[in-house]
């Protein structure tokens, strides 16, 4: 391999936006056939880096080499003409418009007079969709699919071109299993035709799982390469957040706190049946199971976004009617959502701004808005969370994907709610900060918050729940105490194998 | 799923639903409340209705694609105006004296060229400065009426040229030759928008456009055709227009633009773009005239007829939004 040229190399990168300088003389190369993986702290420069191999930003100074010939990228037209594709980490898809149109974007297959050759591009999409296992086929509409996949459909746009370099940013975030597997697969594949694949994931078992070669960020500064085989999680841990993390599963308090929450014979339509459960103050809820079990539906449902068809919720032992997520928040309920763009966040606005968002009534004096209190609760949730932005006046759109995801969750804990709902909190965030939000929750529990965290990982839940409700297809399986669950039973609830008689 | 499609599909028809309800309506009512006595669904009084649609569904075809794209263009009445007062102009004009009844193909010609290029001027101006199409559109609504006032002052511009006029009141096939140009714009815009690559460019930019610079779309170039192409529509429109009535005016065309948004609106277009269809377009603005002709019919004054469609476009968005949300319901399941 290392007689190989490489597909492509990153000389010198600087990439400064206002404020920030994303990325300070960083250098890399990637071989034919290597997967190569990224990795870095959240804001460390990663997406950035890629956005200037993609064409979408131009480098400040620094060379691309493709090929080994010097190359100037415009624009990403340009970099798709050299073999260079990017899969974004953030959706970037036209929902309304089919799946085929979206992956053939900006290069839908011509006949004469300009038209589109739709029984061509159906049946290309098509085929790429069978190597990929998908159960939707070219026509469907992608605002139809889950959003797993529309990852899918991203993923795809892969396969169309002959791509010589395919850039993966944090492809498997909203995957399930079953996808990720075939993801690995086409990864795999495309490795063994000699292509370069540059891999972004904060995931240290995929990490390991899949690359050749690791190259770690921090602060926009290239911290050195890594050979896979010769380095360890904690070596790639400390060379990403300059310290090593303690590897301690935090307390978990017996709660003895009164039920905050009751759920008698909760039921939405098809999507999720008869759920039944209690939260307690100070006590932390781990719903765990597949994507699409309802783990997702159950939380808008109590939050009050989709209209329950049958059941009863209690709060403090009162029931409560909830029908908008206005009355939700009243009754001091908050739901970090799953979809951080699309229900999280305003990416217009600014990072104060966002983080105050539900509270503003509150704040304001006279119908006139307080900056003094907004200042100082963005100053103690940026602190808390170590959100990494130059000042509170950043648009939230231009931060990180995980900073985004920091502000989202200092949003919804700024209202010190009596329940907390949280729903995929450490997608998409960088190993340090994941502990840091984990023991964030155990802390708030401690403190005597209900909460609710939904999760596919399985460490993840495990290592903040109290009690684990495992769901199947819309139906809670069985719920699990935190002395008595294993993985093993864990794995077998939510593939919906599970025997209750076997529970210890 | 099937609920989704049973959702879309509901939508795509709304409009002709109604439509049909807005006959069966007017035709009953008729019978009783109106004061002349011809029947309100003769084919005669259908044909008339469809012809008076003309001039406002032509531009209403390019507005659609100015919408799917995102934009929006609120300058198509001075255009309208503009192209009309050049074409009737230019027949009076002495370099052309000596060409006979020849100067009406070139009085045309002239009428697409001052559509196109307006329609270009704003293109470039969208692409160039990156300013939203609204607030464009909107300095260059006053700036060419400004023009069509310089032209002429408060004077109407008329000319009249009997054999432009026989043209114009021709019947080929007996069908009336508007009805037909009509046709022919409808026939092309739907195959623009359902079957070529710049057609599904526009869809794709108006529905998220950092994908479609991300996947490589030139963005730019698309917003100029699209504004000249709405030019060219609504050059086609006045010239079909005017060359019957041959006198323009200076307050011609004004608040076109709202009329036509409603009809796109009420089609199914969305305002943020991404979505929109041009037989929706055709069924808003037949269900508008409709309206305006039927009320009219069963002795409704001017007012009234506002006030009615102005509340018709906000229940119909209301039902489109509330038929929206049931799909969703129906989402990942
Ligand atoms: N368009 C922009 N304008 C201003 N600042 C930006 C912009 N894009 C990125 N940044 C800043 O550059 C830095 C690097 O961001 P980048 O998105 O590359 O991080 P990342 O390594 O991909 O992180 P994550 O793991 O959270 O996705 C961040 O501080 C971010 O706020
Ligand atoms: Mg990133």
């Amino acid at each position: 391999m290392s007689a190989q040229a490489p597909v492509l190399e990153l000389k010198d990168i600087v990439k400064t936006f206002p404020g920030v300088i994303a990325l300070d003389h960083v250098s890399l190369d990637i071989l034919p056939g290597e997967v190569h993986a990224l990795m870095g702290e959240n804001g460390a420069g990663k997406s950035t880096l890629m956005k200037v191999l993609g064409g979408i930003y131009q480098p400040d100074e620094g060379d691309i080499l493709v090929a080994g010939e010097k190359t100037i990228l415009r624009t990403p037209l340009e970099a798709k003409g050299k073999g260079i594709v990017f899969i974004h980490q953030e959706l970037s898809l036209a929902e309304e418009l089919s799946v085929a149109e979206n992956i053939y974007m900006g290069e839908l297959p011509r006949k004469s007079l300009g038209r589109v050759d739709w029984s061509k591009l159906f049946s290309d999409v098509d085929e790429i969709l069978g190597r990929l296992n998908c159960n939707f086929n070219a026509q469907t509409i992608v605002g139809d699919l889950s959003i797993a996949n529309q990852q899918m459909v991203e993923i795809a746009r892969a396969l169309t071109v002959e791509a010589t370099t395919v850039i993966f940013d944090e492809p498997t975030a909203s995957l399930t299993d079953a996808e990720k597997v075939v993801l690995f697969d086409i990864i795999e594949d495309l490795k063994s035709r000699g292509v370069g694949i540059v891999y972004i994931s904060h995931r240290m078992e995929e990490i390991f799982k899949i690359s050749d070669r690791i190259s770690v960020l921090r602060d926009g500064e290239y911290r050195g390469t890594l050979k896979a085989s010769d380095t360890n999680q904690d070596e790639l841990t400390q060379l990403m957040i300059g310290r090593s993390l303690e590897h301690t599963r935090p307390d978990l308090s017996q709660s003895n706190g009164d039920v905050a929450l009751e759920v008698k014979g909760l039921s939405c339509g098809k999507l999720f049946h008869d759920v039944s459960f209690k939260v307690h103050a100070g006590e932390v809820v781990g719903f765990y199971g597949l994507v699409g079990a309802g783990r997702t539906e159950v939380a808008e449902t109590i939050f009050g976004m989709r209209n329950k068809s049958s059941g009863e919720i209690f709060l403090n032992g009162e029931k409560v009617e909830i029908n908008s997520p206005a009355d939700a928040i009243a009754h001091g309920i908050s739901l970090v959502p799953e979809d951080r763009k699309g229900q999280g966040l305003v990416l217009g606005m600014n990072c104060r701004d966002n983080m105050t968002l539900p509270q503003i009534d509150d704040l304001t004096v006279s119908g006139l808005t307080a900056p003094q209190s907004e200042q100082e609760i963005f100053k103690k949730y940026r602190d808390q969370l170590e959100i990494k932005t130059p000042n509170w006046k950043q648009t939230v759109g231009n931060l990180s994907g995980g900073n985004q995801q920091k502000i989202v969750i200092g949003k919804w804990l700024s209202m010190h709610p009596n329940l907390l709902i949280v729903d995929e909190p450490t997608r998409g965030i960088d190993v340090g900060s994941k502990s840091e939000i984990h023991n964030l929750i155990r802390e708030l529990a401690g403190q005597g918050y209900a909460i609710i965290v939904i999760s596919s990982e399985m460490p993840e839940i495990l290592s903040v729940s109290d009690k684990i409700v495992a769901m199947f297809h819309g139906e809670i399986v069985h719920t699990f105490t935190s002395s008595n669950v294993t993985e093993d039973k864990l794995v077998q609830a939510i593939s919906g194998i599970y025997e209750p008689e076997n529970a210890a | 799923m099937k609920n989704t499609n049973l959702a879309k599909r509901l939508q795509d028809s709304a409009i002709w639903i109604f439509i049909a309800l807005e006959l069966a309506f007017f035709g009953i009512a008729g019978e009783f409340l109106s004061l002349s006595d011809g029947n309100f669904l003769a084919p005669d009084n259908m044909l008339l209705l469809i012809k008076q649609t003309v001039p406002l569904g032509i531009i209403a075809l390019g507005m659609t694609i100015i919408m799917i794209n995102g934009n929006i263009d609120l300058s198509v009445g001075p255009i309208f105006a503009l192209c009309a007062i050049v074409m009737l102009d230019s027949m009076t004009w002495p370099i052309f004296a000596g060409l006979g009844d020849g100067v009406i193909v070139i009085a045309w010609a002239l009428a697409i060229l001052v559509g196109v290029v307006l329609g270009a001027i704003n293109g470039f101006i969208v692409w160039k400065t990156g300013v939203d199409a609204f607030i464009v559109t909107l300095g260059s609504m006053l700036g060419y009426r400004g023009l069509v006032f310089l032209y002429n002052g408060e004077q109407p511009t008329y000319h009249l040229n009997w054999t432009l006029v026989d043209i114009a009141e021709s019947a080929p096939l007996g069908i009336p030759l508007p009805i037909l140009i009509f046709a022919g714009c409808i026939l092309f815009t739907w195959w623009l928008t359902k079957r070529t690559v710049h057609g599904r460019n526009a869809f794709a930019i108006g529905d998220n456009r950092t994908a479609a610079v991300n996947a490589g779309i030139r963005v730019g170039p698309h917003m100029v055709w699209n504004y000249v192409l709405i030019g060219l529509l609504v050059a086609i429109s006045s010239a079909t227009f005017y060359s019957a009535s041959g006198s323009v005016n200076p307050n011609d065309g004004m608040l076109y633009e709202l009329w036509i948004i409603t009809a796109v609106v009420l089609g199914g277009t969305k305002l943020t773009g991404g979505r929109g269809s041009i037989i929706g377009t055709v069924g808003g603005v037949i269900a508008i005239q409709l309206m305006r002709k039927g009320l009219g019919h069963i002795g409704a004054d001017t007012a009234m007829v506002n006030l009615v469609i102005g509340s018709i476009l906000i229940v119909v968005l209301y039902l489109d939004r509330q038929l929206n949300r049931k799909g969703e319901e129906e989402l990942n399941s």
